[in-house]
C-alpha cells in the first residue's frame, strides 16, 4: 500500500479534506472516503457517465481522474443540486417527468444536463441528445429524459425565443 | 367495461423519487458498514479447460488480506438437487459451479477463486497472485457447431452430447396443413450473443455472524430467490439467512441468477468481518448471464384467403456454460400470435463455453418472433395485402389454443394490431429514398408466482405498505397506487417501504411483469381487510349492523366519517388495524405488444438511422401510465439495439474482445428519435383492475420489425442479427 496523500478541496460549496492514496480516481474518493454516494459507476472507464461530476467549470467522468487532482478544484455532485430541501428544476422535472425507471444513470444525467442548461439556455433536442450521448441509460430509452431536459430549460429560462 | 378509477390511470410522483434524483438512495455498492472489507474474483482465461491445480499461498500471504476462497471451501453439491428460481429451477449443481469452478472452466470469465482484502486495490493484487495451472480443452462457440457430431463435449453426463433438453409441441396435421397452403415460406435465421445490459454491475456484502446467521446485502430481483440460492449454496436452512434488497440500478432478467452472494458469505465466514464484492464492467459481460445467441428455421404456409394452414419451426438456442437456454419460452412464444391449426415445434437447449445465460425481457421470445414475423412479412408482400391485414386475419383470440397447450382467456391481440394501423405512424408517408417502414408483433405470458403485502393504518389516516418486491422502475407507486384506489384515498397516503426477508412474507421475484399484477393483488387484498376492519370500527361506534364504504367515506343511517376521521379514532375503537395478505395468483394475463418502426439506410456506409418508431402494447390496464410507457420505451430501446448493433464479439478460443460499454455499444441518446407509445386496455380478467403486466413484451417484436423495415430499404432479406452495416453491405 502507497503512502496517502493529503487532499484540500471544495465540494458543493463546502470546503473538504480527505485522505487517498495516488491511485485511487475522483470516483471512489468520493463515494468511499468522503461518503458521498450519489455518484454511481457503472463501468469505471469512461464510457457510462453515471460517475459524471462537475469539476471547476467542466463536466467530467470521476472515474477517469484521480482523486489529487481535486486538490484546490471546486466540485459540484448530485447532492449539491439541490438548494436545501428544495429540489433544483431539472430534479423536479425528471420526477415530473418519469425520466427515472431504476435511477441508477439519474445523477450523471443531472449533472451533466446542468452543465448543458448553462452553456445552451434552451437547446434543440438534437443538441441535446449529442450533449447526453456520453451517458448511458439501458430503461428508459431516452424519450422521458430528453423531455424532462427540455421541460427544466423552459422552466429554469422561460420559453426561447 | 367503463369503470371510473380515482387514482389508477393518474401519473403521481413516484414515492423513491425525491431519495433518487437528490442520490440519498443506497444501491447495493453503495453500502458502507464498520469493518468492511472488499473482494475481489478471479476469472478463467480459457473458455474450456482442466484445473490442474490452484495455489493461493501467494495471494493468502499478501499484507492486507483477509481470506482466499475456492470451489473447495464450499459444500458439495447434490448431483440431482432442483434450487427453485422463482421464474424457472436450476439445478444445485449448475448453479453452484457456475459460481466457482471446479473441475473444468467451461467459459473465459468463469469465476475459480475469490478473495477479500483491506481494500479492492489488495484485493485485485491478490486475486492477481493465485496460481492456477490449465489444461486448455477445444472449445465450442454457437449451438450448431456444439450439435455436430465430434463437438467439444463441455458435461460428460448429459445424455445428449451439448444438447441439455429437446422440446416438441405438435398440434393438428402438419402435412395435411401445408399440403393446404398456396403460400409456403421458410427461412432461417441467426441472433448473436447480447447482454441485459444494467448499468449498475452486480454487487453483494454478506456477513457470516458468528451465531450462524448470514445477512446478505445487494441489488437483487428478487431477496427470497437470492436468499434460497444463497442457502443451498452454502448448505444452511434458508432461515440462517437473510437477504437485505438494496435499490436496483437495473436488471432486465439478470439479476435474478446469484453470483457474488454466496462467495462474500464464504469469504466473511473466513474472515470474521462484513465482505463487499462489486463486479466490473468486463465481469458483467463475461461472469453474468447474457442472453442466448440462436438459430432459429420457420417454415409457414398460407391460402389464397391469407389464413395460416400451417407453420413449423425449430430452434437451438445456447443455453452457454450450463443447461437451461431460454428455448423452452422461445418454443411456447414462437406462434403464440396467431390462431394455427397444424403446428410443429422443436427446440434443442444447447451447452456451448459462452457464459451461462440467464433471463433478459421476455426471455427466449425476441428470437423466435424474429423468424416468424419476418416470414410473414415475406408473405405478406407475395400475396400483396398489407403486412397488418395479414396478421389480422391469423390473430389469436379468446378461445384459440398453443401448440404448447394453454387456450387463451382475453388477449389483446386484434386490439393492439388495430392500434398499429390506426396509429398516426402508420398512415404517415415516409420521407425519402433508402428509407423503410417495418411492423411486427410479439407475445409474452407475464407471471403470477407469490406475493406477500402488509398495510398499517396511521392515526393521522396514511397508511404504510410493507412489501418485498425490489423496485426497478415504479413499483412502489403502482402498488401504493392500488391501494389508494381501494382505500379512497390518494397516492400520497401510502408510505411504500420494501424491507428484508425476515420482514414480509415470501414474494417471488421483480421479473415476469408479475410486481404490478401479483404484488398489486396482495396489496389489493390487504386493502380489503382493511376496509373491512374498519367499517367493524364504524360499526361499533355507531351501535349499528351495516357500514358502506365508497369514496373513502364510511357511512351509515346519515352519519358519515373520512378515512382519516375514522383512522384518528382506531385507538378507542379497539386499536391499531393492520392487515397482511399472501397471494399465489392463477389469473396471469398474456401481453402483446407491436412496433412500427421507420429506418433509413445509408447505401454507401449501410449505416441506419431509426427515423420514427411507435410502440403499441396490451397492458391490460395501465396503473400508472407514464411508467408503463417507460417499460414500452425502454424495451423498444433495448430492442433495437439488439437488432441493429449489439454483440458479443468471441475470438476462436472464446474470449470476448468487446467487453466494455465502449466496444458493446448499446444504444445512446443520439441513435434514438422519441419512442411514441400507444397503451392498449384489454382488461385481463384475472386481476381485479385488469393488470396484465408489461415488463416484458415490448422486447419482441423489434428484431422483426427492424427486419422488416430493413427490407423495404434496400431490398434484402437479412439472416443474421444484429444487422450492422457489415451485415447490411454482406461483408
Ligand atoms: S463509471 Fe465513470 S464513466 Fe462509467
Ligand atoms: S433509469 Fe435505469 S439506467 Fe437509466
Amino acid at each position: 500500500m502507497s503512502a496517502k496523500v493529503q487532499v484540500q478541496t471544495t465540494i458543493n460549496n463546502e470546503p473538504v479534506e480527505f485522505l487517498c492514496e495516488p491511485r485511487q480516481s475522483l470516483l471512489e474518493c468520493l463515494r468511499d472516503i468522503v461518503g458521498l454516494t450519489g455518484t454511481k459507476e457503472g463501468c469505471g472507464d469512461g464510457n457510462c457517465g453515471s460517475c459524471t461530476v462537475k469539476l471547476g467549470d467542466r463536466i467530467v467522468t470521476s472515474c477517469l481522474v484521480l482523486g489529487v487532482e481535486a486538490a484546490g478544484e471546486s466540485i459540484t455532485t448530485v447532492e449539491g443540486l439541490a438548494h436545501g430541501s428544495t429540489l433544483h428544476p431539472l430534479q423536479k422535472a425528471f420526477l415530473d417527468h418519469a425520466a427515472l425507471q431504476c435511477g441508477i444513470c439519474t445523477p450523471g444525467f443531472l449533472i451533466a444536463a446542468d452543465a448543458l442548461l448553462q452553456k445552451h439556455p434552451h437547446p434543440t433536442e438534437e443538441q441535446t441528445r449529442f450533449w447526453l450521448s456520453n451517458n448511458l441509460c439501458r430503461c428508459t430509452g431516452y424519450d422521458k429524459i430528453i423531455r424532462a431536459v427540455q421541460a427544466a430549460a423552459i422552466e429554469i429560462n422561460g420559453a426561447a425565443q | 367495461m367503463s369503470t371510473t378509477y380515482n387514482v389508477i390511470g393518474t401519473r403521481p410522483i413516484r414515492h423513491d423519487g425525491a431519495d433518487k434524483v437528490t442520490g440519498r438512495a443506497l444501491y447495493g455498492a453503495d453500502l458502507q458498514l464498520a469493518r468492511m472489507i472488499h473482494g475481489a474474483v478471479l476469472r478463467s482465461p480459457h473458455a474450456h479447460a482442466r484445473i490442474l491445480r490452484i495455489d493461493t499461498s501467494k495471494a493468502e500471504a499478501l499484507p492486507g488480506v483477509f481470506a482466499v476462497v475456492t470451489a473447495a471451501d464450499f459444500p458439495p453439491a447434490p448431483a440431482d438437487k432442483i434450487v427453485d428460481f422463482g421464474e424457472g429451477d436450476t439445478l444445485l449443481s449448475s448453479l453452484r459451479g457456475n459460481i466457482l469452478a471446479s473441475g473444468k472452466v467451461l467459459y473465459s470469465g468463469h469465476a475459480v477463486a475469490a478473495v477479500a482484502a483491506v481494500n479492492a486495490h489488495v484485493a485485485a493484487e491478490a486475486a492477481a497472485l493465485i496460481e492456477v495451472d490449465y489444461e486448455p480443452l477445444p472449445c465450442v462457440l454457437t449451438a450448431p457447431e456444439a450439435m455436430a457430431p465430434g463437438a467439444p463435449i463441455l458435461h460428460e453426463n448429459l445424455p445428449n452430447g451439448n444438447v441439455a433438453e429437446l422440446i416438441r409441441y405438435e398440434m393438428g396435421d402438419l402435412a395435411a396443413g401445408f399440403a393446404e397452403a398456396t403460400v409456403i415460406v421458410e427461412r432461417e435465421l441467426d441472433t448473436a450473443t447480447v447482454h441485459q445490459g444494467y448499468i449498475e454491475p452486480q454487487n453483494a456484502t454478506a456477513f457470516w455472524s458468528s451465531d450462524g446467521r448470514i445477512h446478505i446485502w445487494c441489488s437483487t430481483q428478487g431477496s427470497f430467490v437470492a436468499r434460497d440460492a444463497s442457502a443451498a449454496v452454502l448448505d444452511v436452512p434458508v432461515s440462517q439467512v437473510k437477504v437485505t434488497p438494496m435499490e436496483i440500478g437495473g436488471g432486465f432478467g439478470g439479476k435474478i441468477n446469484v453470483y457474488l452472494e454466496p462467495v462474500a458469505a464464504m469469504l466473511s465466514k473466513k474472515a470474521g468481518r462484513p465482505v463487499k464484492l462489486v463486479m466490473s464492467r468486463r465481469d458483467v459481460f463475461t461472469g453474468t448471464g447474457p442472453t442466448p445467441g440462436s438459430r432459429v428455421r420457420v417454415k409457414i404456409g398460407v391460402n389464397d384467403a391469407g389464413k395460416i394452414t400451417a407453420a413449423q419451426a425449430w430452434l437451438a438456442y445456447e443455453a452457454g456454460a450450463y443447461p437451461g437456454a431460454m428455448v423452452g419460452p422461445g418454443a411456447m412464444t414462437v406462434f403464440a400470435c396467431y390462431d394455427i391449426e397444424n403446428v410443429l415445434i422443436e427446440g434443442f437447449d444447447v451447452v456451448v463455453n459462452k457464459p451461462s445465460t440467464s433471463a433478459y425481457r421476455a426471455p427466449g421470445a425476441p428470437n423466435s418472433a424474429l423468424a416468424t414475423e419476418t416470414v410473414l412479412d415475406e408473405i405478406a408482400e407475395k400475396l400483396g395485402i398489407d403486412p397488418l391485414e395479414l396478421r389480422l386475419r391469423n390473430a389469436a383470440k379468446e378461445g384459440t389454443r398453443r401448440a404448447d397447450g394453454p387456450r387463451y382467456k382475453r388477449i389483446g391481440c386484434i386490439e393492439v394490431l388495430e392500434a398499429m394501423k390506426a396509429s398516426p405512424q402508420y398512415n404517415a408517408p415516409l420521407p425519402g429514398p433508402n428509407c423503410g417502414r417495418g411492423v411486427a408483433i410479439g407475445f409474452w405470458f407475464n407471471a403470477g408466482l407469490p406475493s406477500s403485502a402488509t398495510l398499517s393504518v396511521n392515526a393521522d389516516g396514511t397508511v404504510n405498505l410493507i412489501e418485498g418486491s425490489t423496485d426497478i422502475g415504479g413499483s412502489r407507486t403502482s402498488l401504493s397506487m392500488q391501494a389508494a384506489e381501494v382505500l379512497g384515498l390518494r397516492a400520497e397516503d401510502i408510505h411504500p417501504t420494501i424491507v428484508d426477508t425476515d420482514s414480509v412474507g415470501y414474494t417471488g421475484v421483480t421479473g415476469g411483469s408479475r410486481t404490478t399484477f401479483a404484488t398489486g393483488l396482495a396489496v389489493h387484498d390487504a386493502a380489503q381487510m382493511v376496509v373491512e376492519q374498519m367499517k367493524a370500527r364504524a360499526a361499533r361506534l355507531w351501535a349499528v349492523d351495516e357500514v358502506s364504504f365508497s369514496n373513502g367515506t364510511f357511512s351509515a343511517n346519515g352519519q358519515s366519517l373520512t378515512f382519516a376521521q375514522l383512522a384518528a379514532q382506531l385507538g378507542a375503537t379497539g386499536g391499531p388495524v393492520s392487515c397482511s395478505a399472501t397471494v399465489n395468483p392463477k389469473g396471469v394475463g398474456g401481453s402483446i405488444a407491436g412496433l412500427i418502426i421507420d429506418v433509413k439506410v445509408d447505401p454507401e456506409t449501410g449505416k441506419t438511422d431509426v427515423l420514427r418508431v411507435t410502440s403499441v402494447q396490451d397492458a391490460g390496464k395501465a396503473i400508472h401510465p407514464a411508467y408503463v410507457e417507460g417499460q414500452m420505451q425502454g424495451g423498444t430501446a433495448q430492442g433495437i439495439g439488439w437488432a441493429l448493433n449489439e454483440e458479443y464479439f468471441m475470438d476462436a478460443d472464446g474470449d470476448m474482445r468487446n467487453g466494455s460499454y465502449l466496444d458493446y455499444r448499446m444504444p445512446t441518446a443520439l441513435d434514438l428519435p422519441m419512442i411514441e407509445t400507444i397503451i392498449v386496455e384489454v382488461p385481463n380478467p384475472g386481476h381485479p383492475f385488469g393488470v396484465r403486466g408489461v415488463g416484458e413484451a415490448n422486447i419482441v417484436p423489434p428484431l422483426a420489425a427492424v427486419a422488416n423495415a430493413l427490407y423495404r430499404a434496400t431490398g434484402k432479406r437479412l439472416n443474421r442479427v444484429p444487422m450492422n452495416p457489415a451485415t447490411i453491405l454482406g461483408l
